[in-house]
């Protein structure tokens, strides 16, 4: 079981161009006029980043449903604490846009 | 664990006593070090939180704040650690394999480029403290970002001027006073600059620490194809610290570029 968890170099090496270009695409990005979806499109690539770090270099894609789902309930908290303290913030009426 | 292996790893001598075997261990040692992960998710993301609202409030002085530090250092550093997750995944796979040479170069390298990434920042923060850019009073030479840091350079570290000269590109009137007060209001982007990169650069220093240990250990030959947890805990720490940067260099150094 254990000899089907491990990725290869290869795959490692692919994860790093797709994390430099990447790089290279969001720091190039911000130099593009796009209104509101500049922080969009950086978020975007941003989270990508990430997903490709959690899958690949910390082995989630290889890993147990347990983790899985206990990765998952954690980023989900994440979110609760970011939407439901904006959409307090952000609806206060004597808060200046 | 469903069906508990018996194999020849049963007496392995890193196997703690309440395990049945060296997989099932493994596994308890990886969830364990993932709930930590969490833990530090969250006090990241309450930083994260708390950033995103004064950003929406005091966005002009975000733009102005993000516009003072040097894009160019922050993506060289992105780099910097992308290549350090790589030759952690490299030394995390070397362990496994049991391979003692590579996964010893492996570490040493993911410790150089770690120590270069906090060199980098060092020299980010120095310039940062030559220009008068640590909020408060009580570091350095105290806040000032409207001119007046330097007796010889009146423009260094002047994000008042900044702002009315892209201003004035852009064919907007903006007022001294009006620039001044928004060049004051990036004290609250430079108290999160320095929160946020000062508790990610402390992760870095001990996830330093953490490897020169993993490298004594590989170096005395410790891990192989039964045992590597350690080596795998610490690859999950330092990418989870490289994960934390990816998303502070979009938001902390490219939050407007596009009119500089």
């Amino acid at each position: 079981m254990a000899e089907h968890k491990h990725p290869t170099p290869k795959l490692y090496a692919i994860i790093l161009l797709c994390l430099v270009i990447g790089t290279v695409l969001t720091y190039r990005a911000a130099f593009w006029e796009m209104g509101i979806f500049n922080p969009v499109v950086a978020l975007v690539i941003a989270c990508t980043k990430a997903t490709l770090v959690i899958l690949f270099f910390m082995h989630i894609y290889y890993s147990s449903k347990l983790t899985k789902l206990t990765i998952s309930a954690g980023l989900f908290w994440l979110l609760i604490m970011i939407t439901m303290s904006l959409s307090d913030y952000l609806t206060r009426a004597f808060l200046p846009q | 664990m469903s069906t508990s292996q018996t194999t020849t790893t049963e007496h392995h001598p890193a196997l703690a006593h309440q395990f049945d075997s060296m997989q099932q261990q493994q596994e308890a040692s990886t969830f364990g070090m993932w709930v930590f992960l969490l833990t530090e998710l969250m006090m990241f993301g309450g930083l994260f939180t708390a950033y995103l609202i004064y950003r929406i409030k005091y966005y002009q002085a975000f733009v102005a704040g993000s516009t003072s530090i040097s894009v160019g250092w922050g993506f060289t550093n992105t780099l910097v650690l992308i290549g350090s997750s790589f030759t952690m995944a490299m030394a995390v796979w070397s362990a496994q394999l049991g391979r003692r040479k590579p996964q010893v170069w492996f570490l040493i390298g993911t410790m150089i480029l770690g120590a270069a990434f906090l060199g980098i920042k060092s020299k980010e923060y120095y310039d940062k403290w030559d220009e008068c850019h640590i909020p408060g009073h009580v570091i350095g030479k105290g806040f000032n970002a409207w001119g007046g840091c330097s007796a010889n350079n009146p423009k260094l570290g002047n994000i008042a001027q900044e702002i009315i000269e892209r201003a004035e590109k852009s064919h907007i009137e903006v007022s001294p006073v009006a620039a001044q007060q928004t060049a004051q209001q990036t004290e609250i982007f430079f108290s999160f600059y320095f929160a946020m990169t000062g508790l990610h650069a402390f992760h870095m220093i001990i996830g330093l620490g953490l490897l020169s240990w993993l490298l004594f250990r590989a170096w005395r030959g410790e891990f192989g194809p039964e045992y590597y947890t350690p080596v795998e805990l610490g690859g999950l720490y330092w990418h989870f610290v490289d994960i934390v940067w990816i998303y502070l260099f979009p938001l902390l150094y490219l939050i407007s570029r596009t009119r500089t």
